[in-house]
């Protein structure tokens, strides 16, 4: 047997010995996922599960060891990976500071600020979010104005932060601020710093599918020293050069984001034809809706193979720096089509917003969600701008 | 395998690249067109593409061939796609080879020669309908002496005027719509009682309607096996419609870059009109849907060289997201290019004329899709 069969192997005994029964069920709503942090809610099975794992260095496997992660290879990743699909074993561990500010310091951050910050990330003991947007920047993120002011031994923070992801739950932040004025993209720096500061405000936003995932974000003369303990910089990267930080890491959310949302799925139109009904010859009793299901199963099936294309070819150095974009664009679109589809298949039934047969609109709320995708990370527009301009080298006007 | 061309496919691709552009580039098929020469290709062309060794790639080494893949295949499709060079390639060395790769020593000895020299032009005789409908053939072939009669009409069989030999699906027993009783047959061109009317399509392309009167053909003109041809002509249709999907992929690839380039010269109200938001966003619209055309292509082709289980439904997937994204490329492209993309003198129209011929061969994208919804048991 090869080393990686045997990793294989391994694994594969490790995860069925080890995974809580709990575990094993597929996710069914935002209370299945778990985001540990300092004052999380657990569901039974949901920490021995991360602590388990975070143990092997598995919430984060292709981290180096030292920083708290699993050391393996991407082979071996892949493999875990793989691994826990195939027996239906959940994520023991979802967090911004995984996706977003982990890749962010072992890309840009010092020695210092990665034994600080990394390990607690990986133990799932801090939770981290995201604060990019606001009010008036949207899609000119760089027009960014809180500002971070120069106080000698910290900075005075001051300004709004909106569609802040998880905020109201999170223990710290990483936050874009402008420390100079004068200049539009490096007057930005990436900023780390403790949500319980006096003068942060959260306050959630309520969505058109009943939820509030986000919130504003307010801070008040908030004090942020310019280093924890003798020598971890609250700056990652250099001072006024955070939009480089920022660049990096929206082209990992794109990438994220840009999943079809099927992963696993089989197909729409086998699902819905069951649910639906067949006519004499076996098809979906529906023929216009047969066809828009087939269609969308060619361009799930299609998308998927272009998400293998962009993945190789990224590991390979091969694909266009800008790429990301487009795989952003067209993922969210499909996944927003895709749960139009969802919601015509379901019919009055899913319309039903808090009965428990639809558990509690679970369908409806999911297809709302969907909407945020293409403006979220980037909007469609903005995709589509960079792809015409970095790819296809049209002129600006 | 990773979803992209290794180094020697990119090899192959460089000097298919160079070879369509400099010897079967638009200004060659144009000359074809407008001498209206009967065959719509040029025989010296089809020699030379023996030359390269692109006849023989699906054929094997032991039989003097280049023993590559589907992948291959597709690498020169695609740049004679793009090109649009006149030629029998798909017809001849990837859809008929596939077929005589299934049937007997005897008959691969009998035709790889020939089109491993590039002498010979293999067609396919399937469609009798205007829509391809591979499970519904009617068309007759019984038991005569040693051999078989072959009665009944084929139409669409592209090179069919040109072609030495066709492949011919008939029924040997059963009816429209059993999988058994579908046996292939290598007919010469040149047998009594088989006429060709060989018609000019809106691409130039020559295609035949070949009528079968009382064709007497030998039991060793049988490819595969009596009444199982389902499973063969199955094989056949993949090789073809993701040679096909390939082929597409260029023109419509083809289409993006010419027009792309237009709008970057093109000047109204004193203005670059690639400046222009409205055109940027369809251009980069454009560029995602023929992204992920090229990776579907691409993995149907690997999964048919896998001889992956799945590979069939790919097939369909890639030939459907294929003729969707180039059907966009090029509609988009005579728009873009404005009153100009209706003259003849510009090329973008014949890319038009061309993805329309391509996506009514083995099949449109609604055929696909409803297979792929069948595949799915709905």
């Amino acid at each position: 047997m090869s080393d990686l069969e045997s990793f294989r192997a391994e694994t594969a005994a490790w995860l069925e010995a080890n995974c809580p029964p709990e575990m094993r069920r597929p996710v069914v709503d935002e209370s299945d996922i778990c985001w540990g942090g300092k004052n999380p809610t657990f569901k039974p099975g949901q920490k021995e599960w991360m602590d388990k794992m975070a143990a092997k260095g598995w919430t984060v496997p292709d981290w180096p060891k030292e920083y708290g992660g699993g050391g393996l290879s991407r082979a071996e990743t892949k493999i875990l990976l793989q691994e826990m699909g195939r027996l239906k074993i959940r994520s023991p561990l979802s967090s911004f500071g995984i996706w977003m500010l982990g890749p962010a310091l072992l890309h840009f951050g010092t020695e210092e600020q990665k034994l600080h910050f990394l390990p607690p990330i990986a133990r799932g003991e801090v939770r981290w979010c995201q604060g990019y947007s606001e009010p008036g920047s949207g899609s000119d993120l760089a027009s960014l104005q809180t500002s971070a002011e120069d106080k000698g031994d910290h900075y005075l923070i001051n300004g709004q932060k909106i569609w802040t992801s998880y905020a109201d739950k999170a223990d710290w932040i990483f936050c874009l601020t402008r420390t100079d004025k004068s200049t539009k993209h490096k007057g930005i720096s990436f900023m780390l710093f403790d949500m319980t500061n006096q003068g942060v405000e959260t306050k959630p936003i309520v969505l058109i599918s009943g939820q509030s995932a986000f919130c504003e974000t307010f801070f008040t003369d908030v004090e942020v020293p310019k280093t924890y303990g003798d020598d971890v910089s609250s700056v990652v990267g250099e001072v006024n050069r955070g939009w480089d930080v920022a660049k990096y890491l929206l082209g990992h959310e794109r990438s994220m984001i840009s999943g079809d949302g099927s992963s696993g799925a089989t197909s729409l139109g086998s699902k819905f034809a069951d649910q639906y009904g067949r006519d004499e010859m076996g098809r979906l009793d529906d023929p216009m809706l047969r066809a828009q299901m087939a269609e969308m199963d060619i361009d799930v099936l299609a998308f998927r193979a272009m998400a293998e294309r962009f993945g190789d070819t990224f590991k390979a150095n091969l694909c266009h720096p800008a790429q990301p974009n487009m795989m952003k664009y067209a993922g969210t679109e499909i996944n927003k089509r895709r749960h139009e589809l969802i919601m015509s298949a379901g019919g009055s039934e899913v319309l039903e917003w808090e009965s428990d047969a639809s558990n509690g609109g679970l369908t409806a709320r999911g297809w709302l969600r969907t909407k945020a995708n293409s403006i979220e990370g980037g909007t469609s527009e903005v995709m589509l701008n960079v792809v015409s301009k970095q790819i296809l080298q049209l002129p600006n006007a | 395998m990773p979803l992209y061309l290794n180094d020697d496919q990119k090899m192959l691709q460089d000097s298919a690249a160079d070879f369509m552009k400099g010897e079967g580039n638009v200004a060659h098929f144009r000359e074809f067109r407008d001498k209206n020469c009967k065959d719509g290709f040029s025989h010296a062309l089809w020699k030379q593409f023996a030359e390269m060794g692109f006849t023989g790639i699906l054929v094997s080494e032991d039989e003097g061939g280049l023993g590559l893949g589907h992948t291959e295949a597709g690498v020169v499709l695609e740049e004679i796609g793009r090109n649009l060079t006149p030629s029998p390639f798909l017809t001849t060395a990837v859809a008929g080879v596939e077929a005589l790769n299934a049937g007997g020593k005897a008959l691969r000895d009998k035709y790889f020669p020939g089109i491993l020299s590039g002498d010979s032009v293999l067609a396919l005789a399937i469609d009798e309908g205007p829509k391809h409908r591979p499970d519904q053939i009617t068309m007759a072939a019984t038991r005569e002496g040693n051999g078989f009669k072959l009665d009944g009409k084929k139409q669409f069989v592209v090179q069919g005027g040109s072609a030495d030999t066709l492949v011919v699906a008939a029924r040997t027993s059963g009816s429209a719509g059993e999988d058994k009783g579908l046996t292939l047959f290598a007919v010469d061109t040149s047998a009594s009682g088989l006429s060709r009317d060989s018609v000019r399509l809106v691409d130039s392309a020559m295609a035949a309607h070949v009528e079968f009167d009382g064709v007497v053909v030998d039991a060793d003109a049988v490819i595969g096996e009596v009444d199982e041809g389902s499973a063969l002509l199955q094989r056949m249709l993949n090789a073809g419609r993701a040679g096909s999907a390939a082929e597409t992929l260029g023109v419509g690839a083809g289409a993006m870059d010419i027009t792309v380039e237009y709008i970057k010269g093109r000047k109204q109200f004193d203005t670059i009109i690639g400046t222009f938001q409205a055109l940027q966003h369809r251009a980069a619209h454009l560029y995602s849907e023929m992204e992920i055309a090229r990776a579907t292509v691409l993995k149907a082709q690997q999964m048919l060289d896998e001889g992956s289980s799945k590979a069939e439904m790919m097939v369909s997937v890639a030939k459907a997201k294929a003729s969707k994204a180039t059907s966009l490329s090029v509609k988009e492209g005579v728009q873009m290019h404005g009153g100009v993309g209706m003259t003849d003198e510009y090329d973008i129209g014949l890319y038009m004329k061309r993805d329309r011929a391509l996506s009514e061969f083995m099949g449109d994208a609604n055929y696909h899709t409803n297979l792929v919804a069948e595949m799915h048991g709905y």
